[in-house]
């Protein structure tokens, strides 16, 4: 790979923090964000625990100096990515070209939810200012303007897979020579549409999520928001800043299986660690430490562990899934997991995989189960994996 | 920054999939909707797999097949897909059926389908294609957002890319859009259509047998600070791709097509386009995100064939150089140019 992208900044909204200091003083306090619904109108309140951000849409937009009208995804987003813009130090006019590219699943709909109790009814009703932004572009465009970001603005897309895709687009176009700064990462709150959709398939654990473990019960929703700020060398200068990590590795490949299910032999996880692991030129022995994709449903972490034992055996890195804390944040998820990965790089920690109890018995491995301190980590994996067979990981190595 | 176009597969609400067809005859709409003509999906794929899939399933997936089968191809490298609104029938399919049952007894399969990547999703399902697989769903700079992505990964060696451009109309959003005033209601004058659309496209850095054209650059301009700012983009646009304007034969541009005041493109077509050939492309498919698909379409077939259809009076050939701007509320500008081979 040629000049890799440096991280200058980082800013992330989660279960376990409003901001970046909060979220590490979670991670190495083994603190959990999952509890029962206390923001989300849902009739499975008291009955789903969720990875709520602590906060009421009234306080996000408090914070943020923006109107409650807007999606909570689009509130998540500007509060993140402005503390990423901060955090690196990067100003508003600068001769430099910036690109915003963010990753969304369901936009604005938790505001189209509101709207439809009334429309669904009576074609006339609902209030238009409730679906304005109900596309993902929009949760975009409301915090590409909210930061007066103009050069480049895109989202993607693909499901629990959408900010890691999101996190290397804008490295690729850095490398590329069209960018100097790319704000990346991506934002979902949680929306009575995606917990009833992942109800139906039944992959929600009613107690708290377990991640890799034996006897585990699917996994638990999730919010927030996370971003990065990727530079080149002009940028970082510009920045004068010293950068907490690279971009070294990414890849993405398609399991090709089935539009919601892994492939029991983790064909598209697989393929998407192999090529990465290529794409940053290293090899399995070099990894220290892989932030799992670790939904804690039966089928990602058989599918994700398989893929690793054939990749890595005999000599395995640590690992852990962090979303034992957080919670699935769906189309935030990637950015939510390299920002903890940077953290890693950052204070040679590694977070531990809570609630672990009993190893899996197809697996000849098991996570880390309390917070590790004064590590040497030079590169770091992360692996998002989604709906429709979309797998990629992302490698982030030491500065 | 180029690729050729191999190979195009088009679903539209003209004759897109068969070209003598689209040269004989123009489609035309009374209504203020413009739905594709879709053919017979069994011809594509196994009917037992079509009847589980959604209309904008079906669509993507055909257009993608011919777009694959016309070059001749089995599997791309790449496949991107671009969507601004995604899978509306399944997402409001699940919405409404939520709703309706207060969060009880629901079944997956809307939910499973509604969302946006499921198009790639089911491509690289039937290729079994394990490449890359990505979905932009950037209002109307997804697909421009994808061609950029395409191009990207042309150059580092992956290709060829199979990338296209879809939106579909349902009931719920042409209520909704229609309450936005967008589009033009009875016995009022002519003004813009409600359109949809399923455009692929096969990228590659070679041109292998018979390419279609020469996709030259493209740009994306968000919020233009006012007229004169667009202006000179475009013009820069042209003078950094070695031409000026006298040498476009050809300009795409985003009126409606009809009598709707548009400003926006009546201050273009004063100035910068003031001495070019110009061709309202959303007349024949109407109006969408992703719209620019379909132009990029037009502008391939017209390149490659050379000759104007029967119902197009007066265009004049050859054309070597086309550009397309497309627009949307002046938020979202865009310039592809595009080239004979």
């Amino acid at each position: 790979m040629s000049e890799q992208p440096f991280i200058a900044g980082m800013g992330i909204v989660s279960a376990i923090g409003n901001n970046l200091p909060a979220n590490l003083q979670s991670l190495t306090n083994e603190k959990a964000g999952i509890a029962e619904m206390v923001w989300l109108e849902s009739n499975h309140r008291g009955e789903l625990p969720v990875g709520e951000v602590k906060c009421s849409n009234e306080e996000l937009a408090d914070s943020a100096g923006l109107s409650v009208r807007l999606p909570r995804a689009a509130l998540l987003s500007c509060l993140a990515a402005r503390e990423a813009l901060q955090d690196a130090g990067w100003e508003k006019g600068a001769q430099l070209r910036t690109g915003f590219i963010s990753a969304n699943t369901v936009g604005g709909m938790d505001k189209t939810e509101n709207f439809f109790r009334v429309f669904s009814k009576n074609s006339a009703g609902g209030k238009l200012v409730d679906v304005v932004n109900h596309e993902c572009g929009a949760v975009t465009e409301l915090t590409a303007d909210y930061l007066g970001i103009r050069n480049f603005v895109s989202t993607v897309s693909t499901a629990c897979s959408s900010s890691a895709n999101a996190i290397f687009t804008g490295a690729r176009m850095i490398q590329a020579g069209l960018l100097d700064f790319a704000l990346v990462g991506g934002t979902d709150a949680l929306t009575r549409f995606t917990l009833n959709g992942f109800n139906t398939l039944m992959i929600l654990d009613r107690e708290l999520c377990r991640p890799f473990d034996e006897n585990r019960h699917g996994l638990n929703l999730g919010e927030g928001a996370a971003y990065m700020v990727l530079a080149n060398e002009k940028g970082m200068k510009q920045l004068n800043k010293k950068p907490y990590a690279r971009v070294s590795g990414f890849a993405n490949a398609n399991d090709a299986f089935h539009q919601t299910a892994s492939s029991p032999e983790g064909t598209g996880p697989f393929l998407a660690m192999k090529a990465a692991l290529n794409h940053a030129g290293i090899h399995p022995a070099d990894i220290d430490y892989i932030n799992l994709h670790g939904t804690g449903t039966q089928n990602n972490d058989i599918a994700e562990g398989t893929a690793i034992r054939l990749l890595f055996d005999p000599i395995y890195p640590k690992m852990s899934s962090t979303k034992a804390y957080t919670g699935h944040t769906l189309g935030a998820s990637g950015a939510v997991e390299a920002v903890y990965s940077i953290l890693a790089i950052q204070h040679g920690l590694i977070f531990p995989n809570l609630r672990f109890q009993t190893a899996m018995k197809e697996l000849p491995f098991q996570p880390v189960t309390a917070c590790l301190k004064n590590q040497v980590i030079q590169h770091v994996m992360s692996n998002s994996f989604g709906f429709g067979g979309n797998c990629s990981t992302l490698i982030f190595s030491a500065a | 920054m180029k690729a050729y176009i191999r190979s195009t597969g088009n679903i539209s609400p003209q004759h897109s999939l068969n070209t003598d067809s689209f040269f004989l005859t123009r489609v035309k709409t009374s209504k203020n909707f413009f739905k594709s003509l879709e053919p017979d999906y069994d011809d594509f794929v196994d009917s037992k797999m079509i009847r589980r899939m959604s209309r904008i399933v079906k669509m993507g997936v055909a257009a993608a097949l011919t777009c694959l089968r016309n070059a001749g191809i089995e599997k791309p490298a790449a496949i991107l897909t671009a969507t601004a609104y995604g899978c509306l029938e399944d997402s409001a399919g699940f919405l409404r059926k939520m709703i309706e049952f207060d969060e009880q007894t629901l079944s997956p399969t809307a939910f499973i389908q509604s969302t946006h990547n499921t198009v790639g999703a089911q491509i690289a399902l039937l290729l079994k294609c394990h490449d890359y697989n990505n979905c932009i769903v950037h209002r109307a700079f997804s697909f421009e957002n994808a061609l950029t992505e395409s191009i990207l990964l042309l150059q580092e060696g992956i290709g060829p890319v199979l990338v296209g451009a879809i939106d579909e109309i349902t009931d719920d959003r042409h209520t909704i859009l229609s309450r936005f005033g967008l589009y033009k209601k009875k016995g009022t004058l002519p003004a813009n259509i409600a359109g949809e659309g399923a455009a692929f496209f096969l990228l590659d850095k070679e041109g292998g047998n018979h390419p279609q054209a020469i996709l030259r650059d493209l740009q994306t301009i968000y919020k233009p600070e006012d007229s004169e700012t667009l202006q000179r983009y475009i013009q820069e646009f042209v003078k950094k791709n070695g031409l000026n304007m006298s040498q476009i034969d050809l300009v795409l541009t985003a009126h409606p097509g009809n009598a709707k005041k548009d400003e926006v493109n009546d201050q273009l077509l004063k100035t910068v386009f003031h001495e070019n050939q110009c061709f309202p492309f959303r007349s024949l498919c109407g109006d969408y995100p992703t719209a620019s698909g379909f132009a990029l379409w037009l502008a391939a077939v017209l390149l490659k064939e050379q000759k104007a259809p029967i119902w197009m009076e007066g265009m004049k050939f050859p054309l070597k150089n086309i550009l397309i701007h497309n627009h949307t509320a002046d938020i979202h500008h865009s310039l592809i140019l595009i080239s004979a081979c």
